[in-house]
């Protein structure tokens, strides 16, 4: 579903991906762990479409990018750890916006909200909302089209205990339906209970990749370490 | 061209209910206006004769100093909470946002100018309601909302935002300016159209090149 | 490093050369104008400077499209190096402008037509570079960049025009019949020979510092670009 080989991001000077392979099968959800700075967020730019890599091969859902991105988008949903959601319009005014831009019906609207359960604040402006509510609209908004694949960008960001196992709830459902999911993370206990693999960044290529089955709460730390270590080169 | 047309639509719905929920946006470039008005009154010490020979001059003042606010805080808005990228994410052709931008702030101009106009007239007993110079006043603010956007949208992206738009702006869309400001001129004071014509001309070939120039150029603006 | 090519050397003294002989004919060849006198010798280097002034803008517009096209740095280092010569250049057109009209107009400054037009294109200039100080990410530096010299390049002719059907007292120099009314005054031909030279001259000029600068701007690159690494190692 997504095949990385030797990606390489420059910004002037600056290399943030050096000759990145990755690798993601259908309907697997991958999370993808690393310290600040790894290029974590310029990865996930570029499979969005969002970003152009300086060099390499990227295809998504068997779209190359960046020149078929265009037709990706419409496959594609993303949640950031902005909202992305106008704060003067309800939630159902910011589906409908969305819905008109995806040229889909807005007949789903109401499934969705009632998903992210927000079925009872529908008339309600986005400004009003907690962050934790703006999140789980930010991800109404991305399954809206019925997108096959979905990334998300570190997406439990500022929310409360309460807020994340809503979204954590959400998050399985939504992957049951079978599709693609990459989310960056910095929460290793959470990546690795929704997660079916966990895929280590460092210095702007991967590192490792472990898959959770199976995984102890104990391997998951030493993974992480030894996998900076090995990008250490 | 329909998934455009529908795009264009549904941005520009977007702007419009928004503003309207608040208002903040609009009442916040009439309020401005009308203290720039005010400002030139005393400025300029508008006696009744000098008036009329100057009230194209300090309008067009007035409407590119209030555009710019509108322009700023129209882009602002997306920039901050990320919508941005919720529109680059969504299969739209990118022109589709611009031209979608555009004639929202094409819109609030409008409506701004639609009040400042009668007001004026009202404070200075000069009659505005020709349609020449109404044609003049949409000419005009069609080409400063065209570039007047796309550099918004460089703009917003930039460190120095809120002082960058009126630096890079002004100096381009000069020709509105004097082309505007001449044909409005002509227009109040029943100048015969032969000798406005060349004026109105200008304003034309401005909309033109700069519409399809900044068409042509804005992905460049949006892509990282 | 890049070594400096011999050509540029070559250029260097060739355009030095021409600035020099330019000089020469302006003040032993070319005669003293009647009614001016010595002040109207400024006159060959003014329009001679006043062009490259202008050739900035020109130069920045196609820069920028082939930026855009190519997606090379050196589009944007050519754009960049086109705007600092011009803008230095225009403003010691616009200063010996003054020299000259403050005895003959007995002014300073007239808002004419292409004295306007050259103080508009100078804000560009200095709105061209504060945009660039605006912004950290060269890629989007360049884009923007080049976009704004494209929107001037079409910008400026148009603000000229709209300027010039208004009114103008600055002399027509080129075969204007009243000439003499105006200031101006009808060029015969050792002035022609030096008015010529002079444009040449500067020409020149301008491509000589607009080479060096772009060599200029490769090397602050690679220092960048190595410096960057040197960090990574130690790191």
């Amino acid at each position: 579903m997504i095949t990385v080989k030797k990606l390489v991001k420059r910004f002037g000077p600056i290399t943030v991906l050096r000759e990145l392979d990755f690798n993601v099968n259908s309907g697997e959800f991958v999370a993808l762990l690393g310290p600040n700075g790894a290029g974590k967020t310029t990865l996930l730019r570029i499979l969005s479409s969002l970003m152009r890599p300086s060099s390499g091969f990227v295809q998504v859902a068997s779209y190359r990018l960046p020149s078929q991105g265009a037709s990706l988008r419409a496959k594609l949903g993303v949640v950031s750890h902005q909202p992305l959601l106008y704060g003067d319009l309800t939630a159902a005014e910011n589906l409908k916006f969305f819905s008109k831009l995806y040229s889909i019906e807005p007949d789903r609207i109401p499934e969705i909200l009632d998903l992210v359960g927000l079925l009872p604040r529908r008339d309600d402006l986005v400004r009003t909302f907690s962050r934790g509510m703006q999140q789980r609209l930010a991800i109404g908004r991305a399954i809206l089209h019925n997108p096959t694949v979905l990334l998300l960008d570190e997406p439990h960001t500022g929310l409360d205990q309460a807020a994340g196992e809503i979204l954590d709830k959400i998050l399985q459902e939504v992957a049951l339906e079978g599709r693609t999911v990459v989310m960056t993370s910095h929460d290793l206990v959470r990546s690795a209970e929704l997660a079916s693999r966990l895929v280590l960044l460092s210095k702007g290529k991967i590192s490792s990749s472990v898959s959770t089955a199976g995984l102890d709460p104990v391997d998951l730390i030493d993974f992480y370490k030894t996998g900076l270590e090995g990008g250490r080169s | 061209m329909n998934a455009f047309l529908k795009s264009t639509g549904a941005i520009i719905w977007k702007d419009i209910k928004t503003e309207w929920r608040t208002r903040e946006n609009l009442s916040a470039m009439l309020v401005f206006s009308l203290l720039v008005i005010l400002i030139f009154n005393f400025a300029l010490e508008l006696d009744l004769r000098a008036q009329e020979s100057l009230a194209g001059g300090v309008l067009w003042a007035t409407f590119i100093f209030a555009g710019t606010i509108g322009l700023n805080r129209s882009m602002a808005v997306e920039k901050d909470r990320g919508c941005l990228d919720g529109l680059l994410l969504a299969p739209v052709d990118r022109s589709a946002i611009f031209v979608g931008k555009t004639i929202g702030n094409l819109f609030f101009m409008l409506v701004v100018e639609a009040i400042v106009l009668p007001l004026f007239s009202f404070l200075y007993g000069i009659s505005l309601f020709q349609p020449g110079f109404l044609g003049v006043v949409l000419l005009g603010s069609i080409g400063y909302s065209a570039v007047g956007t796309l550099l918004a949208t460089m703009v917003v992206q930039t460190r120095t935002r809120d002082i960058l738009l009126p630096i890079l702006l002004f100096p381009l869309t000069l020709p509105v300016v004097i082309a505007a400001v001449k044909a409005s001129q002509g227009f109040i004071q029943l100048v015969p159209f032969e000798e406005i014509s060349v004026w109105v001309n200008i304003l034309i070939a401005y909309d033109l090149i700069f519409l399809s120039v900044a068409i042509m150029v804005f992905d460049y603006i949006l892509e990282e | 490093m890049l070594e400096k090519p011999r050509l540029l050397t070559a250029l260097d003294i060739l355009s030095g050369l021409m600035v020099l002989i330019a000089a020469g004919l302006v003040f032993y060849y070319a005669p003293v104008e009647q009614m001016m006198g010595q002040v109207q010798k400024v006159f060959y280097f003014h329009v001679a400077t006043a062009w490259v002034g202008m050739l900035g803008f020109m130069a920045a517009g196609v820069a920028g499209v082939q930026y855009l096209r190519t997606d090379n740095e050196k589009w944007d280092i050519a754009g960049l190096g086109s705007v600092e010569i011009s803008l230095v250049f225009f403003m010691v057109a616009i200063i010996m402008g003054s020299i000259w009209a403050r005895p003959i107009w007995n002014t300073w400054w007239t808002w004419d037509p292409r004295l306007t037009t050259a103080a508009i294109v100078e804000l560009i200039y200095a709105a061209y570079l504060l945009l660039r100080s605006g912004l950290d990410d060269p890629g989007k530096r360049a884009r923007f960049s080049a976009i704004y010299a494209i929107f001037g390049f079409f910008s400026v002719p148009l603000t000229f025009i709209s300027i010039r059907l208004l009114r103008t007292i600055h002399p027509v120099v080129i075969g204007g019949a009243e000439a003499a009314s105006q200031g101006g005054f009808n060029m015969d031909d050792p002035m022609k020979t030096a008015f010529f030279f002079s444009l040449a001259a500067f020409s020149v000029f301008f491509a000589d510092l607009l080479w060096h600068r772009i060599r200029l701007g490769k090397l602050q690159s690679e220092v960048n670009t190595l410096r960057i690494q040197s960090y990574e190692k130690e790191s």
